[in-house]
């Protein structure tokens, strides 16, 4: 895209053709995204969900086998996928109780700005601790305190 | 004395002052080519100028090819609902003294493209015409005037502002992706008389609403409440839909 610095003239440029949708980004505020959110946190809880069931089902097919697949989530980076996963059901949680509080609660829809800022903050007041103690024990292993 | 005379001859009145404003614009002509362009059109304005002078501005002497609907111009009609920036607002009721150098303009997102800023509007009355926006009464006809407390007014009051811009419905993520959802400009028609204490067809409306394409798909992004013009508050209206379908108290 050029830019025009003098009034009156004219530029054109050529983009995708896709009348119906398509254009820029719809600039909503914190209510479109707590709900892009709510929606990433839920898909992503539901494929941990998908693979918990798969994972715990194995031990019908023998303790053995259940043992040494939970044993292969024994690593780091399985860890920081535990982090992000409290997270995302911590976020869809609490972020379901302010949409709770959003469609039965008079004042609601007044507060719900205010509400996800609380929410965030309990959010972020129980994720630091507790990725810190999480991660504690994957630190000590990868730099080599244990 | 002598140090308010100095003030007033200190500070003389200054004429506004225009400055350039780049305005792209999302231009789409079916006729000419399928293919969607971004003009970028420069025009001075004033703070006092709305975006909407701004495009006849544009369309007067620069570009007379640029389409754009626009009626009333004052907010009224609400013809000239577009994204303005990013977001859905009316040209008419936006001051560029709150407006940054650059203008980026496309047409209201969700509803098919005819031409430029101009979006078929049918779907948009297909929904509104389905909730049966009119006054619904059985029986005889009354003999006297229908009186109404303040109270029972208040119920509604929000929702008869709306003046069928589509700004709220075409700022919906679920419209965007499914035409086929009520959207929030007919369910605040349809609170306007559900609440009503003189309507009588209040059942047939949630009825209607109560649909999978009804109250039930909105999602509380609370974009609608956002690009409202009105200042409706369209998300709470439409909570109060809901609760009046799942207690049957309205």
């Amino acid at each position: 895209m050029s830019t025009v610095t003098t009034p009156g003239s004219v530029t054109a440029s050529r983009g995708p053709s896709k009348p119906r949708f398509g254009g820029t980004l719809y600039r909503g505020r914190e209510g479109m995204w707590s709900w892009v959110a709510h929606r990433i946190t839920g898909v992503l809880t539901f494929f941990f969900l998908f693979a918990h069931v798969l994972d715990t089902a194995l031990v019908r097919v023998s303790p053995e086998s259940y043992d040494t697949v939970i044993a292969t989530y024994k690593n780091p980076f399985v860890n920081l996928m535990e982090i992000g996963l409290v997270g995302a059901v911590l976020f869809h949680a609490l972020n379901g109780l302010r949409v709770i509080a959003v469609d039965f609660w008079s004042k609601g829809p007044r507060l719900q700005r205010q509400m996800l800022w609380i929410i965030v903050a309990v959010w972020a007041v129980v994720m630091i601790p507790g990725a810190f103690f999480m991660f504690k024990h994957s630190f000590e292993v990868v730099f080599g305190s244990k | 004395m002598t140090a308010v005379q100095e003030r007033s001859v200190s500070t003389p009145t200054e004429a506004p002052k225009s400055r350039p404003i780049e305005v792209k614009i999302r231009r789409y002509n079916p006729e000419i080519s399928d293919e969607v362009t971004w003009v970028t059109y420069t025009v001075d304005a004033f703070p006092t100028d709305r975006v909407l002078n701004l495009l006849m501005k544009i369309k007067g002497e620069q570009d007379g090819t640029l389409t754009f609907r626009r009626s009333c111009a004052h907010g009224v009609c609400g013809s000239d609902a577009m994204r303005i920036n990013g977001v859905n607002r009316l040209a008419c009721k936006v001051l560029m003294k709150d407006m940054p150098d650059k203008l980026t303009i496309e047409p209201i997102k969700g509803l098919p493209v005819e031409k430029d800023l101009i979006v078929d509007m049918e779907p948009f009355f297909e929904a509104f015409r389905a909730v049966k926006p009119f006054l619904i009464t059985h029986g005889n006809e009354p003999s006297k005037e229908w009186l109404q407390s303040q109270a029972d007014r208040d119920r509604f009051d929000d929702t008869t502002k709306c003046i069928l811009c589509a700004a709220c419905t075409t700022s919906c993520p679920v419209f965007w992706t499914d035409g086929s959802y009520f959207g929030p400009a007919a369910i605040v028609n349809a609170h306007r008389f559900i609440f009503d204490s003189r309507d009588q067809g209040a059942e047939e409306r949630l009825e209607i609403l109560n649909d999978r394409e009804g109250v039930w798909r909105c999602r509380t992004t609370f974009n609608c409440t956002e690009a409202c013009p009105r200042g409706i508050q369209i998300t709470k209206a439409i909570q109060e839909v809901k609760q009046a379908l799942l207690f049957r108290r309205v």
